[in-house]
């Protein structure tokens, strides 16, 4: 088998490396992809599903980011369809917690906010659940925020990946799913957590944060994740 | 049979509030109050958040004052790291918060008040806003808009953004200022000072026009209270919280933050979300003092800048050592922008203002803090309770309006009793109870609603609670 595959990107021939997402292809091409739970780096999940594409041929949508290429795949990343899904997922998030922007550590270095804003989110149709979702203030650094977490397990996968020390778990189902440290423990009560803070750089939101920081101060630094996962060749 | 007047919305102050006049059989004035329609929550829930977000949170109270907000309550998350902050972060700080005062003072005076003034208590409604304004008066309209738009810009050039600034945080700073900016506010000084000046002497021309407003318009005895510091003069961004008696005795004071509450109480009132804090040891409703400009420059000895030490000279010449008539809040409020300008002027000409080191850094060393400040309107406190991980646990804020509630209500009734005549209410007389709430800058729910057309709801309700009349 060719290790280079042709595919179709909205019209466009490209090529592509077997074994490459979709994602991957694309965002090699310079095209834009909207993707959150992703970080490059991690293990792909699929668990946001703004990544969501059109291919020829296929009856359903599919995730970008763990659809892998074949060769003379047709692929589509924008339609009114998609664009419509990918807003009501992201009003879908700001209403199943309590996010406020304008007082939030991460505003304006947030990707839930970005993504909102690019993909012209301007209101939630939905109504806001408001849940008692609490804050976990007992890390002598770090805090995490539950009104801000949006569950992409970006922390989880970092954590017991790259750091080896698997801190955090997704407990629950459903709408009461949460992020849990260890078997739900305070975080300074942690056997595991090493403080290095990767979870907090690969947080896409506020959610995950250094202490002490004021509103707008956090800037996450989810590329330095991606360098050292390269660095270290943990996943190619 | 008795009547109430209900004035809905007080138009031209910030937020809204309801006035009702109660008139008894022979349709003169039975009692007044004054009532603060909104509730806003703060205290409830921000309970759980990290206490160092308390500064954005509480920011968002109000559009016209955020600073004010922003100050005392990164002063109160201080007082929590139990740090004393960097000095060129204390001068940075004040800074920011002298630009506040003279951009709130402007609103204040051109903007709210002066269509008052300048075209009549008893001039058309339709046009007595800051349009008529602009109409009859462009250069005092100019000159109030170009001072606004001084302070905000050196408020932006200060904290990056106009409102809500996330440049104070808990421990100073969060980055220094640079020569341009210094010499950028440096170099619009003289025109804000000269509009200052200006709009001083067409003040004090004037004040002979208003005889019967300087006479009711709160003309009444009350304690004052204001910050200073230890020789007397003049503060706003930290001090020694002093009261005096109506006729400038010492009456207490609050030298530790902490200790408030030994020195004022709250009351609760029925029909609005206002609390009337009053003098402790005196009790309510005795203790019953005012905040603000005019309470400030009785309780301080000096401001302690040399032009605006001559006006406030002046001024007391005029009025008397200790003046008790809210109708000369606005003379006040002038004087105290002369001297926020000179402020200004000494602490950038400081070298240590430029000085990098703005930020001190702490965990959670003590589980009470207090932050106190002057804002625009007056004394403002925050108080928070946190647990030892730094979760809020409980919240206290007492706002310049809430010490001014019972002040304002008697000022009310004064003004009704004055201008109110057989259970009839001329337009004048509507506006002028509204004018004296404008006095004291209300600022309720601290809404930015200061444009508002004219738009009195007038209600003359019998006993029964039927609708008399309606305008
Ligand atoms: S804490 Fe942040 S990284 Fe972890 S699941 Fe929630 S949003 Fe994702
Ligand atoms: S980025 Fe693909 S599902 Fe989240």
């Amino acid at each position: 088998m060719p290790d280079r595959v042709s595919i179709r990107i909205d019209g466009e021939l490209l090529h592509a490396r077997l074994g490459q997402t979709i994602l991957e292809a694309a965002t090699a091409q310079g095209r834009f992809i909207p993707s959150l739970c992703h970080l490059k780096g991690l293990t792909p999940v699929g668990a946001c599903r703004l990544c969501l594409v059109e291919v020829a041929g296929i009856g359903r949508l599919l995730p970008a980011c763990t659809t892998p290429v074949q060769d003379g795949m047709a692929v589509t990343t924008r339609s009114d369809r998609l664009d419509r899904y990918r807003r009501m997922i992201l009003e879908l998030l700001f209403a199943e917690r309590n996010h406020v922007c304008a007082v939030c550590v991460s505003n304006n270095h947030c990707e839930l906010q970005a993504l909102a804003r690019r993909l012209g989110v301007t209101h939630v149709r939905f109504p806001y659940s408001f849940p008692k979702a609490g804050t976990d203030l007992s890390h002598r650094q770090f805090v995490l925020d539950q009104n801000r977490c949006i569950l992409c397990t970006r922390c989880v996968r970092v954590c017991a990946e790259v750091e080896g020390a698997h801190v955090w778990d997704v407990a629950g189902r459903g709408i009461g799913s949460r992020l849990v440290c260890e078997l739900n423990r305070a975080w300074a009560d942690s056997r595991s957590c090493t403080g290095c803070g990767k979870c907090v750089q690969s947080c896409p939101t506020g959610a995950l944060a250094m202490k002490g920081f004021a509103a707008e101060e956090m800037v996450k630094r989810t590329e330095t994740i991606t360098r050292l996962v390269e660095a270290k060749g943990v996943r190619a | 049979m008795g009547h109430t007047i209900q004035i809905h919305h007080v138009t031209r102050i910030e937020g809204h509030a309801r006035i009702d006049i109660h008139l008894n059989d022979e349709g003169r004035v039975s009692s007044t109050q004054f009532h603060v329609t909104q509730v806003r929550g703060f205290e409830k829930f921000t309970e759980g958040r990290p206490f160092y977000e308390m500064p954005a949170i509480t920011a968002r109270i109000c559009g016209i004052c955020p600073v004010s907000h922003l100050l005392a309550s990164a002063k109160a998350c201080d007082a929590i790291m139990a740090v004393q902050i960097p000095e060129p972060a204390r001068l940075l700080r004040e800074l920011l918060h002298c630009a506040q005062f003279i951009q709130s003072h402007a609103l204040s005076f051109f903007h709210l008040s002066a269509p008052d003034l300048l075209l009549g208590f008893d001039s058309d409604p339709a046009a007595r806003n800051v349009l008529g304004l602009i109409e009859k008066h462009p250069e005092a309209a100019r000159d109030g808009i170009a001072l606004r738009r001084f302070g905000q810009q050196a408020i932006e050039r200060l904290a990056g953004e106009r409102i809500h600034p996330a440049w104070v945080v808990p421990g100073g700073v969060n980055r220094p200022m640079s020569v341009d900016v210094r010499d950028q506010i440096l170099s619009e000084l003289p025109l804000a000072h000269s509009i200052l000046r200006r709009t001083l002497r067409m003040f004090k021309s004037m004040l002979d026009q208003f005889p019967a407003e300087s006479e009711a318009f709160g003309n009444m005895p009350t304690m004052h209270a204001g910050l200073t510091d230890l020789d007397g003069r003049l503060q706003i961004y930290d001090g020694i919280v002093r009261f005096i008696e109506a006729d400038g005795r010492p009456a207490g004071r609050i030298a530790r933050p902490l200790e408030y509450s030994r020195m004022i109480g709250e009351a609760a009132l029925p029909d609005s979300y206002l609390k009337a804090p009053y003098f402790k040891p005196r009790g309510y409703p005795e203790g019953i003092y005012r905040v603000g400009p005019l309470a400030r420059l009785n309780v301080a000895e000096t401001c302690g800048s040399a032009e605006a030490d001559r006006e406030l000279a002046e001024y007391r010449q005029r009025l008397g050592r200790v003046v008790n008539s809210s109708f000369f809040y606005h003379y006040a409020r002038l004087i105290e922008a002369l001297w926020a300008l000179e402020r200004m002027e000494e602490l950038l000409h400081l070298p240590e203002i430029l000085d990098r080191h703005v930020r001190a850094e702490a965990g959670v060393n003590a589980l009470e803090g207090v932050g106190i400040i002057e804002a625009p309107r007056g004394v403002l406190i925050h108080h928070y309770r946190v647990d030892e991980r730094g979760a809020i646990t409980g919240a206290n804020l007492i706002v310049a309006t809430g010490h001014n509630n019972l002040a304002i209500s008697r000022s009310i009734q004064q003004v009704a009793e004055r201008f109110l005549e057989n259970g009839r209410i001329s337009e004048g007389a509507l506006n002028r109870v509204s004018a004296v709430v404008r006095a004291y800058d209300p600022c309720l729910s601290c809404s930015t609603h200061a444009f508002g057309r004219p738009a009195f709801r007038l209600r003359l309700l019998g006993a029964g609670g039927t609708v008399l009349d309606e305008r």
